[in-house]
C-alpha cells in the first residue's frame, strides 16, 4: 500500500524531468486555485491520500482524504467548491528534491518534499504543511499521470484544518 | 482577579441563556479551569488499555494542560501519573509512545516504575564520601504524582481529586449505556488525527453538544442529501446536564441495498456523487442509530457517525487554543468490507472532513472577534428553550446550557440577576 524508495537506481534524464514537472504543473494548478485540473493528473483508477505522518510511522491508517478513484477526487473538487467552507486562503506550494526511480512494468516511483505555505484575508502568511510527497506514475500516450500520490505530512497537527489538497 | 468570585464575568440568567464571552478569552479563568475544572472532580480521558496491550507500554497525553503519562505495569496492570520529575521538574517521559523497563529522567537520571515510584537516584550516598543526599532522604517521598484512575469498557479515565465519585455514577445512565453499546466488543485503534484550533476549548464541547448547526453549517449533509434537522433523534442528558448524548435515526431496514449497504441518503439531494461509496453505511445497531455524539464533561467525545468510529479528547493549551485528538477505531473481528467502508467515511470526519472541517473555520470565526470585541457581552442560547430537559427531537441547544450549568457549579459561579452588576 504505501511507496518507499528503496534503491539507489535512481532514473535520471527526460523521464525524471517530466515527473518533476508532473509534480510542478500539479501543485500550480492548486496554487492557481484551478480545482477542476486537480483530478486529471491522476488515471481514472488513481488514488489519493494524504497520511499523516504519525500514523504512517506507527503502521497505522487514520488518512485525512482517502480517495481510490478519479471519481472520488471529482466529488472533493465539487463539494470543495460548492458545499464546504473553510478558511479563506491562498496556498503556495513549493516542491523538492524530486528522486525518481524505475519500478518496472511502466511505473516509476517518485518522491520529493513538499512545502505548502498559506496565506489569509489580511495578507499573513504561515507555513501550513511541510512533508513528502510518495507517488507511483505511468505514462499514457507519453504524459505521465498518478497512478497513487500519498502525501505525508510531518505537519501531523494541522491547523486548523485541510480543505484544498496538498 | 477580580475579588467577586465570578472574576468579573456577569452570569445574568439562571438558565444559563446567556453566557458571558469573557469566559473564551481571560487567563485567570483558564487558570481556574485547570485548577477547578481538570484538577478538580472530574474524570478525564487519558487513553484505551488496546493502546498499552504489553506490559511497559505507555503513551503520552494531558489532562487540561498537565502532561500526564498513561503505562502498564510489569503485572500487567495500569497507571497515570503527572510527566514531570520529582527533581528538578524536567518532563520524564519524551516520546508520544513506546516501550520501557523503567522512565529515566534525562536531566539527572532519576528514575521511576510504572507507578510512578523513585526507583533510582544517582550518587544518592555521594561519591567518596563526598556530597550525596542529606541521610534522611525518603524516595518514598519524592514520586511522580499519580492519577487515580478508572477504566469502563477498555477506556481508561484519570482524576486528581480524591472527591470524585465513582465513574459510573459520574457518567450516569444514558453515558453507560452508549459506551457500552459501542464498546462491547474488542476494538483496534485505527489511527489518529490531530487538529490546532485557535479557540478555547469550550466552543469545541459546546460544538458536539449543538444540535442547531449540523444541517446549516454542514451543509455536505443537506446538498448531498444525507441529514436534516427533520430526522428523527434525541438529545438526551439523563442524570447530569453537563454530558450529553445526542443521536439521530436513519435508514429503515427495507431501504437498505445490496451487501447489507445502503447510502445514508434522506431526501432528494442538490448535487450527486460521482462516487457513492463514502456514504454507504452497514446497519450496526438494531436500533437504527445513524449518528451517535456523547460527550462527557469536560473534553471527552464518543462519536459514531454512520460507521465511523471515534474517541475525541479535547485538549486546552491556552485560552485561544486547544488540540483536538482524534482516536479513530473497528472492531477486531471487523470483516475486511466492513473496514473499508469505515476507511472510506473516514472522508467525512477528521480535519479534512467533508461533515467536520467547517466546525474548525467557524470556532476560529468566534474566537476572533469574541477576542476583538474584548470578550464584551454575552451569547445567547434559547432553541430548544428554557428549561433542562431531555428532548426527543435536535431542534434544540439545550444540552450546551446543561454543560454551562455544570461548569458553573464546579467552578463556584454564581448565575441570576445579581451577578450582572458588571461588565
Amino acid at each position: 500500500m504505501t511507496t518507499t524508495m528503496i534503491s539507489n537506481r535512481t532514473v535520471t534524464g527526460e523521464i525524471a524531468e517530466q515527473i518533476a514537472v508532473l509534480n510542478y504543473r500539479y501543485a500550480q494548478a492548486i496554487d492557481d486555485r484551478r480545482l477542476d485540473d486537480w483530478p486529471d493528473f491522476f488515471v481514472e483508477d488513481g488514488r489519493y491520500l494524504i497520511h499523516p505522518r504519525e500514523n504512517r510511522d506507527r503502521g497505522l491508517e487514520g488518512y485525512w482524504i482517502y480517495c481510490d478513484s478519479k471519481r472520488m477526487m471529482l466529488d472533493r473538487v465539487l463539494s470543495l467548491k460548492e458545499v464546504n467552507l473553510y478558511n479563506i486562503h491562498y496556498d503556495r506550494h513549493s516542491i523538492s528534491n524530486v528522486l525518481v526511480e524505475d519500478a518496472g512494468g511502466g511505473v516509476y516511483l517518485a518522491r520529493s518534499n513538499y512545502t505548502v505555505m498559506q496565506t489569509d484575508t489580511g495578507g499573513i502568511s504561515t507555513m501550513f504543511s511541510v512533508g513528502e510527497y510518495f507517488d507511483q506514475v505511468v505514462f499514457i500516450d507519453g504524459e505521465p499521470r498518478f497512478k497513487e500520490k500519498i502525501v505525508v505530512p510531518d505537519t501531523f497537527a494541522v491547523s486548523p484544518l485541510v480543505a484544498i489538497p496538498l | 482577579m477580580a475579588p467577586d468570585g465570578n472574576v468579573g464575568l456577569s452570569w445574568p440568567k439562571d438558565d444559563l441563556t446567556m453566557i458571558p464571552y469573557g469566559v473564551y478569552i481571560n487567563a485567570d479563568i483558564f487558570d481556574l479551569e485547570m485548577e477547578r475544572i481538570f484538577h478538580g472532580p472530574s474524570w478525564n480521558y487519558i487513553g484505551l488499555e488496546v493502546e498499552i496491550p504489553e506490559p511497559g507500554d505507555f503513551v503520552t497525553t494531558s489532562v487540561g494542560t498537565t502532561p500526564v503519562v498513561l503505562n502498564r505495569g510489569r503485572d500487567g496492570s495500569i497507571h497515570a501519573f503527572v510527566n514531570r520529575c520529582a527533581h528538578r521538574g524536567a518532563q520524564v517521559v519524551r516520546e508520544t509512545h513506546g516501550n520501557t523497563k523503567v522512565h529515566t529522567c534525562i536531566y539527572h537520571q532519576w528514575s521511576y516504575d510504572h507507578a510512578g515510584k523513585l526507583v533510582g537516584v544517582p550518587y544518592r550516598n555521594g561519591i567518596h564520601g563526598n556530597g550525596g543526599f542529606p541521610n534522611d532522604f525518603e524516595p518514598g517521598e519524592h514520586c511522580l504524582n499519580k492519577l487515580r484512575i478508572e477504566i469502563f469498557h477498555g477506556i481508561v479515565f484519570g482524576t486528581f481529586s480524591e472527591a470524585t465519585p465513582p465513574l459510573v455514577e459520574y457518567m450516569g445512565t444514558p453515558l453507560k449505556e452508549r459506551i457500552e453499546a459501542l464498546c462491547t466488543r474488542p476494538i483496534k485503534v485505527t489511527g489518529y488525527q490531530r487538529q490546532r484550533v485557535r479557540g478555547n476549548w469550550k466552543l469545541y464541547i459546546e460544538n458536539v453538544k449543538d444540535c442547531y448547526h449540523g444541517s446549516l453549517l454542514h451543509s455536505f449533509n443537506s446538498c448531498f442529501g444525507m441529514f436534516r434537522s427533520t430526522q428523527r433523534g434525541s438529545s438526551v442528558m439523563g442524570e447530569h446536564p453537563y454530558h450529553s448524548v445526542l443521536t439521530t435515526y436513519g435508514v429503515a431496514e427495507s431501504e437498505m441495498v445490496g451487501e447489507n449497504l445502503g447510502a445514508i441518503a434522506t431526501h432528494k439531494p442538490k448535487f450527486e456523487l460521482e462516487d457513492s461509496s463514502v456514504v454507504n453505511v452497514f446497519r450496526e445497531h438494531t436500533d437504527g442509530m445513524v449518528t451517535t455524539i456523547l460527550t462527557m464533561f469536560p473534553c471527552f467525545v464518543l462519536a459514531q457517525i454512520a460507521n465511523h468510529l471515534g474517541f475525541r479528547l479535547i485538549r486546552p493549551i491556552s485560552p485561544d487554543e486547544f488540540e483536538l485528538v482524534w482516536t479513530n477505531f473497528e472492531y477486531v473481528d471487523d470483516e475486511p468490507w466492513q473496514s473499508e467502508v469505515r476507511r472510506k467515511q473516514g472522508n467525512l470526519l477528521g480535519p479534512a472532513g467533508y461533515l467536520a472541517m467547517e466546525d474548525a473555520e467557524a470556532l476560529e470565526l468566534a474566537q476572533q472577534s469574541i477576542h476583538g470585541d474584548q470578550g464584551k457581552g454575552h451569547a445567547f442560547i434559547e432553541l430548544g428553550g428554557r428549561a433542562f430537559e431531555d428532548q426527543d427531537h435536535l431542534v434544540t441547544e439545550v444540552p450546551i446550557r446543561g454543560f454551562w450549568k455544570g461548569y458553573c457549579e464546579i467552578m463556584g459561579f454564581a448565575t441570576g440577576d445579581d451577578t450582572a452588576a458588571s461588565s
